[in-house]
């Protein structure tokens, strides 16, 4: 990749992250918030090749806290982000059991 | 396994692909999330994404250690996992600043990692190492603080004088042994440490001050540092798809910390660099409010509520701390059953963040087509018969709108006082978060019912009952 690629890259991917943003409702605020938290825990794959090419005992503590980090961050941003996301429903959709 | 098709030019051709599927299930996870129809949908495809990503990444030529990365991973997305599962709707924004923390100490640790080889890398790759490692560990130490407040771990807002210069001295150190590493002037383990130390301490420092109801925006503003962090990690490791959802996160984040900081009335500076509270202090109580709080019994709203044509509830952060909204979404069910029209206004800052009242209500099973947020319904309360106010405060206090010498004037605010009848549910008679006098409750309109808000709830759901 060179370096104006990537250059076109980074320009692309933040209009991109401005305009799907752009139209959200306030109600989706804090799952949406959630759900891009979630997204960055991508860090993951990064963490995996840095801690995969580590060769000194330092390298290689500090690479296994990153990808602990960073598989807490996916996991993590996943299960509440899907959760409070879950909870949205219209009252056309019909209710769970249990939830009165 | 064909040792043909794994070879690694072929390895390489394969990560690369699943991560162009990767940056396309993200952007249209984040696309669907964006509306309430397709919400739960989007981050499944989001989800579906970082699979893909994460199981192809494993076959990146060259990877050793795996004896290290398994276990991490499998300790970190339990102890992520079981947490999330079982974190209370109210908790819910502590939540994200630990996890989004966790992302940006991520980052961080990857340009540790990168730093500590110690091998010569080009000026360009060098800087974005090290400017993306500042922000992942301002992001990484901000959000841990950002959670304690929230958490209630840490009371106090730490301020003295001169406390933007100490700050200011400390961002300058840090960025000054910066140049040292990337210049390769200073390139060993004592000053990437160093480094890495001062730019934890800058992150603490940073966001200790800040107040907590301040935090929902820092926490933002961090989960867009942990996402430009990520990206320029991934610029360092030729790593598209840290790039791509990285950059997506950055400029999303930053779009959101600024409608969130709106929502709430601040600008993002003065978030920052001034705390709430210092602009008033004691004589934040205003003007005079003249009148007096009139009582009301439970039995009386009932029967007021029940012969209403049109109900507004205003649910506050009280309500949930009282977990009083099963027992609200109950008595409006009753209200509905009797042919009242009911609807929930939501201020921005109802809940602890934009968008948490809703995710609160929604757990009680209030469907989201009867929520409405202030712009929809502040025209409506004029043909409202009942305001009925729950655990909320400062956000339907009408001196924001008129009243200049007020530290809340300007705010935007729920029009409850325009309703024919205003009831509060409250505790006691004393003020609110900011400890604003409220006209609002000293109004002829306006009725104050004394309870807690559960307790007050179920009575009046007793009171519909019996009329």
């Amino acid at each position: 990749m060179t370096g104006i690629i990537a250059l076109y890259i980074f320009m692309l991917a933040a209009f991109t992250g401005y305009e799907v943003i752009a139209k959200v409702p306030v109600i989706l605020h804090t799952p949406l918030m959630s759900g891009s938290n979630f997204v960055h825990g991508i860090v993951l794959v990064g963490a995996m090749v840095a801690l995969g090419g580590a060769h000194t005992p330092l390298e290689k503590i500090i690479g296994s806290i990153g990808v602990f980090m960073a598989a807490g961050n996916a996991a993590g941003g996943y299960v509440v982000t899907e959760r409070m996301l879950e909870m949205f429903k219209s009252s056309g959709s019909k209710r769970k059991p249990g939830a009165h | 396994m064909d040792a043909e098709l794994f070879s690694t030019g072929n390895r390489q051709w394969l990560i690369e692909i699943s991560y162009f599927i990767t940056a396309f299930l993200f952007i249209m996870g984040l696309k669907r999330m964006s509306s309430p129809v397709t919400a739960r949908s989007g981050i499944v495809w989001a989800g579906a994404g970082m699979l893909v990503a994460t199981l192809f990444t494993f076959l990146f030529p060259g990877m050793g250690n795996y004896e290290w990365i398994l276990p991490a991973i499998i300790l970190g997305t339990a102890a992520a996992w079981i947490s999330g599962k079982h974190v209370a709707m109210t908790d819910m924004p502590q939540m994200i600043a630990l996890y989004n923390g966790f992302g940006g100490g991520a980052a961080a640790a990857i340009a540790a990692v990168e730093l500590y080889r110690g091998e010569a890398m080009s000026t360009t790759m060098g800087t974005l190492a090290v400017v993306g490692g500042l922000i992942g560990s301002v992001s990484f130490s901000g959000s841990l603080v950002a959670f304690g407040k929230l958490q209630g771990l840490i009371k106090k807002s730490f301020r003295f004088g001169g406390q933007n210069i100490v700050n200011l001295l400390a961002i300058a150190a840090t960025v000054l042994v910066g140049v040292f590493i990337i210049t390769g002037w200073h390139h060993d383990t004592f000053h990437v440490s160093l480094f890495f130390v001062l730019a934890l301490l800058f992150g603490v420092m940073m966001t200790l001050p800040i107040g907590g109801a301040d935090m929902p925006v820092v926490i933002s503003m961090y989960n867009a540092f942990t996402g430009l962090a990520v990206a320029f990690e991934g610029f360092v490791m030729q790593n598209a798809a840290m790039i791509i959802a990285g950059t997506v996160v950055g400029s999303a984040g930053t779009l959101l910390t600024q409608l969130m900081a709106r929502a709430m009335n601040r600008s993002l500076g003065n978030v920052l660099f001034s705390g709430f509270g210092d602009t008033g202090g004691a004589a934040a109580a205003g003007g005079e409010v003249k009148g007096s709080m009139k009582p009301i019994d439970a039995a009386d709203v009932g029967v007021m509520m029940a012969f209403s044509q049109k109900v507004i509830v205003v649910p506050g952060y009280g309500m949930a701390v009282a977990q009083a909204q099963h027992k609200v979404w109950e008595l409006c069910q009753l209200l509905i059953e009797r042919g009242v029209m009911v609807r929930f206004a939501i201020h921005p800052v109802a809940g602890r963040m934009p968008g948490h009242m809703n995710v609160l209500l929604a757990e009680a099973g209030v469907p989201y087509d009867l929520i409405a947020d202030l712009d929809e319904i502040n025209a409506e309360f004029e043909t409202a018969d009942v305001a009925l106010i729950i655990g909320a405060n400062d956000v339907v206090n009408p001196t924001a709108r008129n009243d200049k010498s007020s530290p809340i004037y300007g705010m935007p605010i729920l029009n409850a006082d325009k309703a024919k009848n205003v009831i509060v549910i409250k505790r006691g008679q004393g003020t609110g978060f900011s400890g604003i006098e409220n006209a609002l409750f000293y109004l002829d309109n306006t009725r104050m019912l004394y309870g807690d808000g559960q307790a007050a709830a179920a009575q009046l759901i007793q009171a519909v009952k019996a009329v």
